[in-house]
């Protein structure tokens, strides 16, 4: 069970207030893109074993979206974060080099 | 003008351990809007009779309240039979501006708990820490009551004021009943 903090209405509740929505800071491809982009903007995602940035919604709460950093392994949560950034904030990744000495963000 | 009904035409309760009862109908009008805006604080302050509530609270005065909903909403509290004009002074002082005032009083309903297991029935269905040192009266929570949405917060000590949507009146009233079966008391909290 994770424990959320949400970044918008500042409650900490559990996680079956929120849902999540798959991962965060993908670029969008649309019209005009090519048909490589647009693929593997609609149907490719990483799925790494460890930390990931994923977006969620306090769906049961204030119904707003942000985006959570954490660990798929051991479900460690680094922080959650504004929904309105294209990548993550220098906080939020000080902390999770904190954490994980040896993360790769780009493997 | 036909008669407002509630939707459990205020059913009650109280075989269980807390007295349940549909509170109703009652005023609710939802204000979309940027918070921090002047105008938009003084028309709602001015439709809701009460001050502008800090995040996650309530202000209230008999049937009369603000409770904050979200970064950019705001729920106004007023008896039924004056909703529909304030939300139209409402709507008319925030006109112009990136603001949205809609009378919801026929789309949720209001229940109301009572008794000193009150925190002990809420907390069997809401994942939210209710002990009295970190839930007390003037606290609005948005949470989940089982499978649906919900919102809560205490008018006084003992009692509990829940609003969610018409459409699951009947689900939430069965499952407060449920929570407050006779002989179902936790007394965690003292």
């Amino acid at each position: 069970m994770l424990n959320i903090h949400c970044p918008n209405c500042g409650v900490t509740a559990e996680e079956t207030e929120f849902h999540a929505h798959g991962e965060a800071h993908l670029t969008r491809f649309g019209p005009g893109a090519s048909d490589d982009d647009f693929e593997s903007y609609l149907f490719m995602r990483a799925n790494p074993k460890g930390v990931h940035f994923e977006r969620w919604r306090h769906q049961n709460g204030c119904g707003k979206w942000f985006h959570m950093a954490r660990c798929t392994m051991t479900l460690e949560i680094f922080g959650t974060y504004s929904a309105q950034t294209t990548e993550p904030p220098q906080d939020i990744l000080d902390r999770i080099r904190a954490r994980r000495p040896d993360w790769n963000p780009h493997p | 003008m036909s008669d407002p009904v509630s939707a459990l035409k205020n059913a009650s309760d109280s075989t269980g351990i807390v007295q349940i009862s549909e509170v109703g109908p009652a005023g609710m009008i939802t204000l979309r809007g940027d918070l921090a805006d002047k105008a938009l604080i003084k028309a709602a302050v001015a439709a809701g009779g009460v001050n502008l509530p800090e995040q996650r609270r309530i202000n209230t005065e008999g049937d009369r309240g603000m409770a904050w909903m979200s970064p950019d909403e705001l729920l106004i509290l007023c008896p039924y039979a004056e909703a529909k004009d304030r939300t139209a002074d409402l709507a008319a002082a925030v006109a112009g501006q990136f603001a949205l005032a809609v009378n919801v009083s026929d789309a949720r309903v209001v229940f109301e708990l009572k008794g000193p297991h009150a925190r002990d029935v809420m907390a069997k269905l809401a994942p939210v820490d209710l002990h009295p040192s970190a839930f007390t009266p003037g606290m609005f929570r948005r949470t989940r009551l089982a499978q649906v949405a919900a919102a809560l917060w205490m008018p006084q000590e003992d009692c509990f004021r829940i609003v969610c949507f018409r459409s699951v009146a009947q689900y939430v009233f069965d499952l407060l009943n449920v929570s407050a079966m006779p002989g179902s008391e936790v007394n965690y909290y003292g």
